[in-house]
């Protein structure tokens, strides 16, 4: 290929750009019940966005990049035109990332995947044709949006549910609080890390056979557990507190387990939005390094995971603590025993979807374990008319991420071959 | 670029801590009529007519935060408990305020004399139904701690034992109210016939609002029912 360093930079500083856009505002979106429910101090909730949204991309990012990055397009259909293909991941790079500023810019909800997968599906009707999508493949993607929300809902609304029996509804609230809470944080250790170890360690060379897997994942839940467990017994009660709202005492308990849980969605949200925002670089990076052979399973090298993981954290350092100020600032009601269900309801399944190797919506995910919440009356006011919003992002966003891409594609096209 | 989340915007201003809060305000104003029956028996009316504006304005405040609830709860909004239920609830508290108010309006504005044979009776009367205000005040104020809850448990049955001594309250209330009424009979015809139908009116008035308070715990049973 000609042009085969440009295609390299060019990829690198899209990738670069879109990582800083995700982690300047869709890491806020993610974080928004942690921040909101006022368990982390912005201070806090950034470093553990920091240190667990590069986590989730360098552990648990692998199956999602793989899909961005051949899963949509028939590659076999361009093999004979390698440039075409990367002209395209660029093409569909650049109008994500611009899409992307576009929207959050004006506060409407359009997610990273869905305009990713919009403009690679964009470039590759226009330019290879309508047979190189992998419209099977697209469906199950598609579905999948649908069904995350609805399975975070779910088991958002279960989680609640058990919280209520269990805790808000006895009559000594504060000790079982003291004494599930480690339960629930062992849950959340011990589901991120079977799935990340059955699933997402693969392109590290790390394999583990099942039973190794449950065990290692049994460990580190217990080990989150037992930390856990001494700082829950830290807490004392407080009875001055309790007289102004008789669970302030409670919610400080499930403040601890919101610590646990916003450090699982960070990486929910690493394994899933960061992989697919490098998805197009990784194409792009193993097409050159291959010398332009389309087929070959060039290994997925992971200082491309770590050039996404590293923009979040640039993004998110530069501006995403502005914005999760302002989330902060606006969420008023939402206490942890809330914001812990929503947010691991969402965790869990992002990861799953991340170790599935589909790329779904986080913050769509997120607002369905919310909801979930909701239908339980856990939540004390709920704007419904954001669902629309949602629906309505869904139809602008596909043909605007693929309409860009078209457009950049041509402009490449003309410029770089 | 603008900081804006959209994830922030599912959740609604919730609008517990307010009804909370004009509760709050609304005891005080009731609990105003105290010190202003002491007044009004007295017949010191500079004094009445202070504890009058000092009802009106505590009026106000209740019906300012009475609006900002209803601007900030439109018909899409999601909440554990029926939205109008809630609506209702809050316009029943505001019709305490504004029955406290009619009452201390009226009284200064006729200065009503209170003859000294059931002036205590008054008093006691007016007290019942401070009482009862206050307890409607009590258990709204557990208002949070049942969205908390889920609106099932251990604090449900709290408040459903705050309702049933309101409702004690009231009954006592309407008790103290025949009597009153007796009292005034057996000396009416020494009254001047117009001040008499005003005083009947009055004790109408603050038997409204053990009533009302009464009516509000009722509303609150209703978002307890499931």
């Amino acid at each position: 290929m000609d042009f085969a360093t440009t295609y390299l930079v060019l990829a690198c500083v899209f990738g670069l750009c879109m990582a800083w856009g995700i982690g300047a505002n869709d890491v806020a979106n993610a974080m928004a019940t942690s921040v909101g429910s006022r368990a982390l101090t912005i201070r806090q909730a950034v470093l553990i966005a920091a240190v667990f949204e590069f986590l989730g991309a360098f552990l648990a990012g692998g199956e999602v990049t793989a899909t961005i990055r051949k899963g949509i397009i028939d590659v076999a259909l361009v093999a004979d035109q390698p440039e075409l293909l990367a002209i395209g991941m660029l093409a569909s790079l650049l109008a994500a990332a611009l899409w992307l500023l576009a929207a959050s810019s004006r506060g409407w909800p359009v997610s990273t995947t869905h305009t990713i997968v919009g403009a690679i599906v964009g470039f590759a009707i226009a330019g290879i044709g309508f047979e190189a999508v992998e419209w099977g493949r697209i469906g199950t993607i598609v579905s999948s949006w649908v069904v995350s929300p609805l399975l975070a809902g779910t088991i958002g609304f279960l989680l609640f549910l058990s919280v209520q029996r269990l805790i808000l509804i006895t009559s000594e609230p504060f000790q079982n609080a003291k004494r599930y809470v480690p339960f629930y944080i062992f849950l959340v250790g011990f589901f991120v890390a079977l799935v990340t170890l059955l699933k997402g360690l693969k392109h590290l060379g790390l394999g583990f056979t099942t039973t190794q897997s449950y065990l290692l994942a049994f460990g580190v839940g217990l080990t989150l557990a037992v930390i856990g467990k001494v700082f829950v017994n830290r807490i004392r009660l407080d009875p001055v507190l309790d007289k102004q709202f008789h669970f302030a005492n409670v919610e400080r308990v499930f403040g601890v387990l919101m610590i646990f849980t916003a450090c699982a969605m960070a990486f929910a949200h690493g394994s899933n939005d960061v992989a697919n925002a490098v998805g197009p670089v990784a194409a792009v990076i193993s097409l050159v390094q291959s010398g332009g052979s389309v087929g070959r399973e060039a290994a997925l090298s992971f200082w491309i995971l770590l050039l996404g993981g590293g923009g979040i954290v640039i993004g998110l350092l530069t501006y995403g603590t502005r914005v999760m100020t302002t989330v902060g600032n606006n969420i008023t009601e939402l206490t942890p025993s809330r914001g812990f269900a929503a947010t691991l309801a969402a965790a869990a399944t992002v990861v799953l979807a991340s170790g599935t190797g589909l790329p779904i919506s986080t913050t769509h995910t997120l607002v369905g374990a919310v909801l979930g919440v909701g239908m339980a009356r856990g939540i004390s006011a709920l704007n419904l008319n954001v669902v629309r919003n949602i629906f309505m992002s869904w139809v602008i966003t596909l043909p605007a991420g693929a309409i860009l891409a078209i457009v950049f594609f041509y402009l490449f096209k003309a410029f770089l071959t | 670029m603008t900081a804006r989340s959209y994830v922030t915007k599912i959740f609604g201003k919730a609008p517990v801590r307010p009804i909370q809060q004009h509760m709050e305000k609304v005891v005080l104003c009731v609990c105003e009529l105290e010190p202003f029956f002491k007044a009004v028996v007295e017949g010191d009316w500079s004094r009445a007519r202070e504890i009058q504006h000092a009802i009106g304005s505590l009026e106000n405040e209740a019906d300012e935060i009475k609006r900002d609830i209803r601007l900030h709860l439109p018909k899409s909004v999601f909440m554990p408990v029926s939205r109008v239920d809630l609506l209702e609830m809050l316009r029943i508290q505001d019709m305490v305020a504004n029955k406290a108010k009619d009452i201390a309006g009226l009284m200064v504005g006729r200065e009503m004399e209170m003859p000294a044979s059931i002036a205590d009776d008054m008093i006691e009367y007016a007290s019942r139904s401070i009482e009862a205000t206050r307890q409607a005040g009590t258990a709204i104020n557990e208002l949070d701690e049942l969205f908390e809850s889920g609106f099932r448990g251990a604090e449900v049955k709290l408040v459903e034992s705050m309702i049933r001594r309101l409702d004690e309250i009231e009954k006592h209330n309407d008790q103290q109210q025949v009597k009153l009424r007796t009292s005034l009979f057996a000396i009416e015809d020494d009254l001047n016939p117009v001040k008499v139908v005003f005083l009947y009116l009055v004790i109408d008035w603050v038997g409204h609002i053990a009533d009302l308070a009464q009516r509000v715990g009722s509303r609150l049973e209703y978002l307890l029912a499931r």
